[in-house]
């Protein structure tokens, strides 16, 4: 998988693909009822969903923090739904994850929250090294000030803006965005979907972005999927799904976003 | 009184499956030195003012109220070596739990039951890093090294605090005090005495881990945890308190 030559056909393999999965909490409480989703090498693939749809524990299904019930989760040609401990954590070194709420480790600072994953895993780096990847790493986020503070010390979009330097400090091949941009003022909004995009542009990632920002969704998705009732209700481009017949497709698109027809991606 | 009971052991199956991991985590590298240091020091430091006043008082207490009996008797000297002999084989070793119990038990339950409703146990997850062997083997592991340090600890300051309470009514310099104490508390007092303490430090470790760990989603859960922690740990350790009587008894006897 990691040494496959680049070629153009390569962004046409599916590095995610989940077929059938199956989710409930307790007895009645099916949250997801067949789930297909696949996405491309180097594509960022947004999803849409009401609240409560089951978008979060679809993408904690990708990295094992959620037991499936039923279905497939290939990634990187693995079937993660088989695998132990220590064959996951392989895995998911190779992914990143945001969190809804940042997820921030309360008792270090910014600094060591990055330093926790990187000293873990790449072991034979120098303490210039390190001290050089965090630099870089908070300098994407447009941060580097808040190195010496503690997470309580930080904003909401500072937190989102921390939290997306510490998934990316390792580098992954697949970052998976949990509302990244959510309660987050547009200017800055707009900035972490800008930056969602350079970082794809730049390290050849591919993505998958849970947002009920449209705007967010316009700028950064190749391609939309929709989860309604535990299944993906609808699939394709911005301007397919927003010029789209549904009704109920259209509502998510009305409120504060332009017509799609007058941008151009 | 049954339901109480039950409510706070229902989990009994999963603390033994809790147990069981903890011990197979332990063994396997590699272990966090770092943490383990850092959580050692955090416990010793959180607790070592109280349990040393805690433990001066008790000393003190004990001293003044058992002088009149000892008194009516003509047995005065006997005082320092009785006091001394509660105290270091059941008063101070319990005490000291209880309250580590309070601080540390509900401090571990909170701390990790904040982190699990945050998320940051499914970050550390996602990273590839074990958080039970992070958080949970090394908080078990200084409270079962720092409960006893605190004892012993203890134990001195309480000898101490008797040897001020004995110095009310009588004279008596430092040494000659703690010779009358070494009279009557033997070696073999101590080693049961400690011994306990490991499991005391064991159990408030565990029981403050299982509960943040365990804790369910929403910050309400917080509070249960360490709260839960707290009667759930304070109550082990008087069951373990009374298994190491029963036990000392029937292997002194
Ligand atoms: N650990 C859990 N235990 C029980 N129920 C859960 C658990 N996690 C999620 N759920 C339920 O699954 C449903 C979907 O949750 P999820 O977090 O995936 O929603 P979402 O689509 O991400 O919504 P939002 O946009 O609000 O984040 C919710 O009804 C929630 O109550
Ligand atoms: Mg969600």
């Amino acid at each position: 998988m990691g040494t496959t030559t680049k070629s153009n056909t390569e962004t046409d393999t599916p590095i995610i693909n989940i077929k059938g999965l199956y989710k409930s909490f307790g007895k009645d409480n099916a949250i997801l009822k067949g789930v297909n989703i696949t996405v491309n090498k180097g594509e960022n693939l947004v999803v849409l969903g009401k609240s409560g749809s089951g978008k979060s524990v679809t993408i904690k299904c990708m990295v094992g923090l959620v037991a499936t019930d039923n279905g497939q989760i290939n990634i990187f040609g693995t079937e993660i739904t088989q695998l132990d401990e220590k064959e996951l954590n392989q895995i998911r070194l190779r992914i990143g994850f945001l969190f809804q709420n940042s997820a921030l480790y309360d008792s270090m600072s910014v600094r060591q929250n990055l330093v926790f994953p990187l000293k873990r895993h790449s072991k034979n780096l120098t303490e210039e090294e390190v001290d050089k990847a965090i630099k870089e790493g908070l300098e994407n986020v447009g941060l580097a000030d808040a190195i010496d503070k503690m997470p309580s010390e930080l904003s909401g979009g500072m937190r989102k803006r921390i939290g997306l330097a510490r998934t990316l400090i390792l580098k992954p091949e697949i970052v998976l965005y949990d509302e990244p941009t959510t309660g987050l003022d547009p200017i800055t909004s707009r900035e972490i979907s800008e930056l969602i995009m350079a970082i794809q542009k730049k390290n050849k990632t591919t993505s998958v972005i849970i947002t009920h920002d449209m705007e967010c969704a316009r700028l950064t998705g190749d391609r939309l999927v929709i989860l309604k009732d535990g299944v993906i209700y609808t699939e394709g481009s911005y301007e397919v799904l927003a010029n789209s017949e549904d009704e109920w497709v259209k509502s998510f698109f009305v409120s504060s976003c332009p017509p799609a027809n007058k941008t151009t991606q | 009184m049954l339901a109480y009971l039950r409510s706070t052991f229902n989990d009994t199956g999963s603390v033994v499956l809790f147990t069981g991991r903890f011990f197979k985590e332990a063994v396997g590298r590699p272990f966090e030195w770092n943490e383990f240091i850092k959580q050692c020091y955090a416990t010793g430091n959180k607790s070592l003012p109280l349990v040393g006043i805690t433990g001066f008082i008790m000393g003190l207490v004990l001293t003044i109220q058992s002088r009149p009996t000892l008194a009516r008797f003509g047995a005065e000297t006997m005082l320092p070596g009785m006091v001394a002999v509660s105290l270091v084989r059941e008063v101070i070793p319990v005490v000291t739990a209880l309250i580590c119990a309070g601080k540390i038990s509900s401090g571990i339950g909170a701390e990790l039951g904040s982190m699990k409703v945050t998320e940051q146990i499914d970050a550390m997850e996602v990273s590839a890093i074990n958080p039970y062997k992070y958080l949970v083997v090394t908080r078990i592991m200084a409270a079962t090294l720092m409960i006893p340090l605190l004892t012993i600890f203890s134990d001195f300051v309480g000898v101490f605090g008797g040897f001020v309470g004995f110095n009310i009514h009588s004279e008596a310099n430092l040494s000659r005090y703690f010779s009358l104490v070494l009279t009557s508390v033997d070696f073999i007092d101590m080693v049961p005495a400690t011994i306990k303490t490991f499991f005391f430090g064991f159990a408030i470790g565990l029981i403050g881990c299982y509960k943040g760990f365990t804790a369910a989603n929403g910050t309400a859960s917080v509070g249960i945890a360490a709260n839960s922690a707290v009667v759930a740990a304070s109550f082990s350790i008087f069951i373990i308190d009374l298994l190491a009587v029963q036990l000392t008894d029937f292997l002194t006897t």
